[in-house]
């Protein structure tokens, strides 16, 4: 020991590994090969729906055309035929936005008052009736579909606008609900109550205290609720009404005429309007996301 | 009339009984300090009186007024929480408002409050910042002025310091000391920490499992505690205890072989009993060098603590260690045996069985 000095003795701990090694070349070409395998189709839609119907026959999917046009996406928005009428998917368009508005609204204001109720203010069965509502997002939606066209139908809403927002909301409630409700328990107890000795009331509470200090978590719900509900087929074809048939189901109506020729151009281009919603909404607010999320999972 | 009147109190969490047939009666203007181990049930007390949780059984009186079942607000009542609990997304000024609007006051009765309270509390300068922007200090300070532009009689703290480092803690209890010699509002505070309770209280209900142990001023719980759990619980380093018996017909006190005479002790005569403790807190013992009879008790010196203006020395006297206060400059040998001189007025003889002081 006395004749070792502090330079002979080897390191404790191990080296750093430099940035490439045989395991990280693995992950990114396992990483890159599934970005190329979900990009792809998204590629060839792109370029297609830029050709010409006599550049698709004749040509090879993966070559782009040399004479881009937008026709198609002109055709497929103002005058592809969507079943009886030609007015193309812009119609569908609009009768998203006014299912998706009102919806996600309603959901995310039912939703975040109950989860209030629930984290903040107990009443007795209140946990049992919490359950309750969990178990009701593991009941498969085909089960609902008919008992909820007999409600409808009894509300006299069946096939309109009103039919399908109510619809959207009851299968938003339980994990909407657990959603705001967590949220809300994880906020600390002890602003609840000094809430409570200046005087505000259930509402004041939630609308002057809380609600301002929870912008993540609508930002969230919102999200979640608008790509949902955008992207829903089967409630808008059931609940809807043919007048108020929602994007998707126009686009399939578009995909699937069986009016001349398959308009391959056409059906990308409408494919592409169509997701085009939620593909921003994820795009812009991805940060927004992430930091909802995050500020859900994280108490305090 | 009492300001705070706290009647047969019972609350129950499901089957748990927390707080159990509890009363307690604040006067005008008092400092009263709830002083407890962690869990037992002084904020649920507190809670109560502020009618944020609802009794099972029992009334509470405020300022002569049933209020049992009356809203927090009505309640002529302020609160001040240990986590600050402020309004994140107020400005101080917000902060301080928030109640005094809901309750629909008027704007320049609204801002001369705020101007009171912040002068006061000297948080003038950053009325316009958000708690986030603020030290933990500073949102304690407005923490306190929300509850004071509520312009109560009653002011309740939820261990408002417990979150502060050393320093600003003892800072913000003479502060709050001196906020209530001004004042003079009724204030019931619940702390963990007995140096704050000393400090500030004129009286401590010292509570243990949710039943008051002893209700009375500072010096007489410290000096005569009314059980073994609040004569271990207050005091620091805590009061030293050696089992044993009464003989002689209850006149003197037989532990660890030595007999110490009980003429003097002011609970007066203690009775014969087999199994007794005495209390002797570490400045009513003294290090002598030579035996006194009836008086002392033979020990060895282990080690001892130097605290600056005092140190505290630690014997063994048998088995039992036992700790005593002397000045720094008496610093004793190690190993030494001593005897330990006990001032027998200023103990405590308690019943082994029923921890009942005697
Ligand atoms: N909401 C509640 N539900 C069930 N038990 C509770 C609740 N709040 C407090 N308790 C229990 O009541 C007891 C007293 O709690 P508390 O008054 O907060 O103690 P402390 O004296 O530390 O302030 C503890 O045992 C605690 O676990
Ligand atoms: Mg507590």
């Amino acid at each position: 020991m006395a004749n070792t000095t502090a330079f002979d003795q080897v390191p404790s701990g191990k080296k750093p590994t430099p940035f490439i090694t045989w395991q990280r070349f693995v992950v990114y070409s396992v990483l890159g090969v599934c970005a190329l395998f979900f990009l792809l189709p998204l590629y060839i839609m792109v370029i297609t729906s830029l050709k010409s119907i006599q550049e698709i026959q004749g040509g090879n999917i993966f070559v782009p055309t040399m004479s881009p046009s937008f026709d198609a996406w002109e055709k497929a928005w103002n005058s592809a035929c969507t079943g009886l009428y030609c007015e193309g998917i812009k119609v569908g368009f609009w009768n998203s936005v006014k299912i998706t508005g009102p919806s996600t609204v309603v959901s995310i204001a039912v939703a975040s008052v109950t989860g209030y109720s629930l984290a903040n203010w107990p009443f007795k069965m209140s946990e049992f009736y919490f359950t309750v509502l969990l178990l009701g997002s593991f009941i498969p939606y085909v089960v609902m579909l008919y008992p909820l066209v007999i409600i409808t139908r009894w509300m006299g809403i069946y096939s309109t606008l009103p039919a399908v927002v109510f619809v959207h909301t009851i299968f938003g409630l339980p994990i909407l609900t657990l959603l705001f409700r967590n949220y809300f328990a994880s906020l600390p107890q002890e602003l609840f109550k000094a809430a409570r000795v200046d005087g505000a009331g259930y509402w004041g509470i939630f609308f002057r205290v809380f609600v301002p200090m929870s912008v993540p978590i609508f930002t969230v719900a919102v999200i979640l609720q608008i790509t949902g509900i955008w992207n829903d087929f089967l409630f808008g074809v059931i609940y809807a009404g043919p007048t108020n048939y929602p994007m998707t189901v126009q686009l399939n109506n578009i995909v699937n005429s069986a009016m001349g020729g398959k308009a391959y151009n056409v059906d990308m281009a409408a494919t592409i309007l169509t997701g085009l919603v939620p593909l921003t909404i994820y795009f812009v607010s991805g940060k927004y996301f992430v930091r909802g999320i995050a500020a859900g999972a994280v108490k305090g | 009339m009492h300001s705070v009147s706290v009647q047969s109190l019972t609350l129950k969490f499901g089957a748990a009984e927390v707080l159990k047939n509890l009363n307690l009666d604040v006067a005008e203007g008092e400092f009263i300090v709830l002083l407890g181990p962690s869990g037992c049930g002084k904020s649920t007390l507190l809670n109560c009186i502020a009618g944020l949780l609802e009794l099972s059984e029992g009334q509470i009186h405020i300022k002569g007024k049933n209020v049992t079942w009356a809203e927090p607000s009505e309640r002529g009542i302020g609160m001040v929480f240990q986590s600050y609990a402020l309004y994140p997304q107020m400005t101080v000024r917000g902060n301080l408002s928030f109640g005094l609007k809901i309750a629909g006051m008027a704007k320049d009765e609204i801002e001369k409050r705020v101007q009171r309270a912040s002068e006061i509390l000297q948080i003038g300068p950053l009325l316009d910042r958000k708690p986030g922007a603020l030290s933990g200090g500073q949102r304690q300070r407005v923490a306190i002025g929300r509850a004071l532009v509520r312009d109560v009689d009653v002011f309740l703290f939820d261990e408002p310091l417990s979150n502060l480092d050393a320093k600003l803690r003892s800072e913000l209890r003479v502060e709050l000391k001196r906020l209530h010699n001004r004042l003079k509002n009724t204030m019931v505070y619940v702390t963990h920490d007995q140096i704050e309770a000393l400090t500030l209280a004129d009286r401590i209900a010292v509570m243990r499992g949710g039943i008051i142990q002893q209700l009375a001023a500072p010096q007489e719980i410290y000096n005569r505690p009314s059980n073994l759990f609040v004569a271990g619980f207050i005091g620091s380093p805590s009061m030293n205890f050696m089992h044993g018996k009464t003989v002689d017909g209850g006149t003197a006190f037989e532990t660890a072989g030595t007999t110490l005479s009980l003429s003097g002790y002011e609970g007066g005569a203690v009775g014969a009993r087999d199994k007794a403790i005495l209390g002797l807190r570490p400045e009513h013992l003294e290090m002598v060098d030579a035996p006194i009879p009836g008086k002392t008790i033979p020990a060895m010196v282990e080690i001892d603590e130097p605290m600056g203006a005092d140190s505290l020395v630690w014997l063994k006297v048998g088995d039992v260690p036992v700790s005593v206060r002397v000045p720094v400059e008496n610093r004793p040998e190690h190993g030494k045996s001593v005897h330990l001189k006990v001032d027998i007025s200023k103990a405590s003889v308690f019943d082994a069985v029923s921890e009942q002081r005697i």
